[in-house]
């Protein structure tokens, strides 16, 4: 799950990381007031940043510095409601709903903080560099020697002692010492309370009287983990996400939603992935990644087919089944009710192998509805892309 | 012979009294494995469907001399459930369960080194020695004992690869789900060691999918160390990047842990690798024509 950097701010603000004075706004007006509230407090410039889960907003034009309440106010009033199309966004863009309007702070360097879980070790890691600003994936591509990494020790944290290697590797003076260890610390505690699986800080800031501050902010959690924090449930933004995805993850079915026109039921991820290549292979697109899961019934069958059925670009449904736990016959049943229920137009191609398949073929053929079998996945992405080609 | 599992593990199931835990048990019995009992902390004492239940692995263990663990607790309390087993030496342990938190597996992995314990999963179908034994959740029938040792990071598509090589009369030594998750007890090279010392095991196939860099590890090791031919397949080509496809490990970040990365790397290393999901079977037939 993701947040908005404001909401990633308020929550490093809790684990003692700094971060530069500001407030969200979803309207000219709150924006007016907040920026009103930071020029009194003798604060001379501030920035305007649109609050989108997306990367890259400054480029986009999502950022903006003003010097007075009037400009600010003008700014924010442009970014509210904005589609800003930036290189994470896709080329349709995302509207812009909130902004977050911070104070500027007289910083001497731009630094990157990172923490993730490193799958090889099995163990987070702290990244730093001074390369502020800059993608860690294009630093570790060009210079990985600019990037500085801490192991922390499962069920200890980031001990002082390696913040203050991470100082020094970064050339940050000793004034920040006692600042940096807190902050650093911080920033490690924030993840592994929270469950996160990705804290970004890029940038952090150092100022010449030593302190540090985190400019921007991006935290990822661990689905798997939010079941233990409902605080952090709570900052979900459906608006951020595809309304058919979010459809989806109320069934707990994973979909993806994808270009092309090839719907695809299938389940298992590892197979869902392999029918989505298969169907490229045999010249189509497909339209979606839907894993049913392994132990899905019939209800879930249902509500998956209707949130296929919800991207008007799908010309053919492609069902791949290879029934482990998942029991063919209780599969066929699914789509068959599915099918009567949405009154389908569509060509369906089905591919069922694995436990009771006998069975579940069986009430496909009694169900009179017209359902393309195929009896290989060659055989069936061939049949698929043939009839959404057709269409 | 097969690797890791035969007709002499003895299992107890953690989670026996629960839905899953129950029907598959069921299912691995009429396999032929030896379920020994199950584990239900707070149930110890009373008998489900003719099993002994036990409060503690420990107990499991000291009873009914349990070597082998499968797991079915749900995933708030699966990693506590890995590291009891592993506390109470168990030598396979097998974690079925989907959704455990990283964090907490970060614990457990940590837990497990230095102990006997081997983990296989979580997130995973688990392990099938056709003909032997069966502890996990694939669908037994569609299996056959023979000369092909598989290992992947996927359980249906798993089943797909068995099945096209049941379908050419083309058995199976062994086959592993290693789970889909990023933090995972073993890897495909401790997979591809076993394979390469079972006399049993002439082939393996090696399917992998995006995320991570377990295929590029296993590729250096075949290329160092593989004596047997290994066929293999990427799932993921057509994954968009940044999106977690399904399995929490599989997941293309900051422009790494690709198909293509890792399709390069396997060719590299001399394996076979089939675009297509579809061919798996086939291309292992063609191989093992070529060997004789």
């Amino acid at each position: 799950m993701k947040i908005h950097e404001y909401q990633a701010k308020a929550l490093l603000r809790k684990y003692g990381v700094a971060v530069p004075r500001g407030e969200m706004a979803e309207t000219r007006e709150q924006a007016e007031a907040v920026a009103k509230s930071l020029f009194a407090a003798a604060v001379n410039r501030v920035v305007v940043k649109a609050q989108i889960h997306a990367g890259g907003r400054g480029k986009g034009g999502g950022v903006k510095v003003a010097q007075s309440v009037e400009e600010a106010t003008a700014i924010a009033g442009k970014i509210l409601g904005m589609t800003l199309v930036t290189h994470q966004t896709g080329p349709e863009g995302r509207l812009v709903r909130r902004v977050l309007i911070e104070e500027t702070l007289p910083i001497e360097k731009e630094l990157y903080a990172g923490i993730v879980i490193d799958r090889g070790e099995a163990k987070p890691v702290f990244m730093a560099s001074a390369a502020g600003g800059m993608e860690i994936e294009q630093i570790a591509a060009e210079n990985p020697a600019a990037i500085f990494k801490e192991y922390v020790e499962p069920g200890m944290g980031l001990e002082a002692f390696q913040a203050r290697k991470l100082v020094f590797q970064l050339g940050l003076g000793s004034q920040h010492l006692p600042e940096a260890v807190r902050f650093m610390t911080g920033l490690y505690r924030a993840f592994r309370e929270t469950d996160a699986s990705l804290l970004e800080i890029n940038p952090f800031g150092s100022c010449p009287d030593g302190r540090l501050f985190a400019l921007d902010a991006k935290i990822n959690f661990d689905d798997n983990a939010l079941f233990r924090h409902p605080e952090i449930r709570e900052m979900r933004d459906l608006a951020e996400e595809d309304p058919l995805e979010v459809e989806a993850s109320k069934y707990n079915l994973n979909y993806i939603r994808l270009e092309g026109n090839v719907g695809c039921m299938v389940n298992g991820a590892g197979l869902a992935m392999a029918t989505m290549d298969i169907i490229k292979h045999a010249g189509g697109m497909p339209a979606n990644f839907l894993d049913v899961g392994g132990g899905a019934n019939a209800e879930q069958v249902t509500h998956a087919f209707a949130i296929l059925l919800g991207d008007k670009h799908v010309k053919a449904v492609l069902i791949n089944i290879f029934g482990g736990i998942l029991r063919v016959d209780t599969l066929a049943r699914g789509v068959v009710e599915a099918s009567r229920k949405t009154n389908i137009q569509l060509p369906i191609v089905l591919r069922l192998e694995g436990t009771n398949v006998a069975a579940g073929r069986e009430i496909l053929r009694d169900s009179g509805l017209n359902l393309i079998v195929a009896d290989t996945m060659q055989d069936a992405a061939e049949k698929v892309v043939a009839a959404a080609g057709s269409r | 012979m097969s690797i890791l599992i035969d007709k002499s593990t003895r299992v107890v199931v953690q989670g026996l009294t629960g839905r899953e835990g129950t029907f598959h048990a069921k299912t691995c019995a009429e396999y032929g494995t030896k379920i020994v009992g199950g584990v239900t902390p707070g149930k110890g004492g009373t008998t489900h469907e003719g099993w002994p239940v036990f409060n503690t692995v420990q107990e499991a263990v000291d009873r009914t001399g349990a070597d082998a663990s499968i797991i079915f607790v749900p995933p708030a309390a699966a990693a506590d459930a890995i590291m009891e087993a592993a506390d109470a030496e168990i030598e396979l342990i097998v974690a079925i369960t989907e959704g455990i938190p990283t964090l907490d597996m970060v614990r457990a992995w940590e837990f497990l080194q230095n102990r006997r314990a081997r983990l296989i999963g979580p997130n995973c179908p688990g392990v099938i020695s056709p003909g032997k034994s069966k502890i996990g959740i694939m669908p037994g029938h569609i299996h056959r004992e023979g000369p092909v040792g598989i290992v992947s990071r996927s359980g249906t598509l798993t089943y797909e690869a068995v099945f096209q090589l049941t379908t050419r009369n083309l058995g199976q030594s062994t086959a592993i789900g290693i789970g889909g998750d990023p933090i995972i007890g073993t890897s495909f090279v401790d997979v591809l060691e076993l394979f390469n010392k079972d006399p049993q095991t002439e082939i393996v196939v090696m399917i992998g999918e995006i995320g991570g860099h377990a295929e590029e590890t296993a590729a250096a090791y075949v290329k160092a160390h593989m004596k047997k031919p290994v066929i293999g397949f990427i799932a993921g080509q057509t994954a968009p990047p940044g999106r977690r496809m399904g399995h929490a490990g599989a997941i293309i970040s900051g422009g790494t842990g690709t198909a293509s990365e890792k399709i390069k790397a396997m060719e590299d290393a001399g394996i076979r690798v089939t675009r297509s999901p579809a061919e798996i079977g086939e291309t292992v037939v063609a191989a093992m024509g070529v060997k004789v």
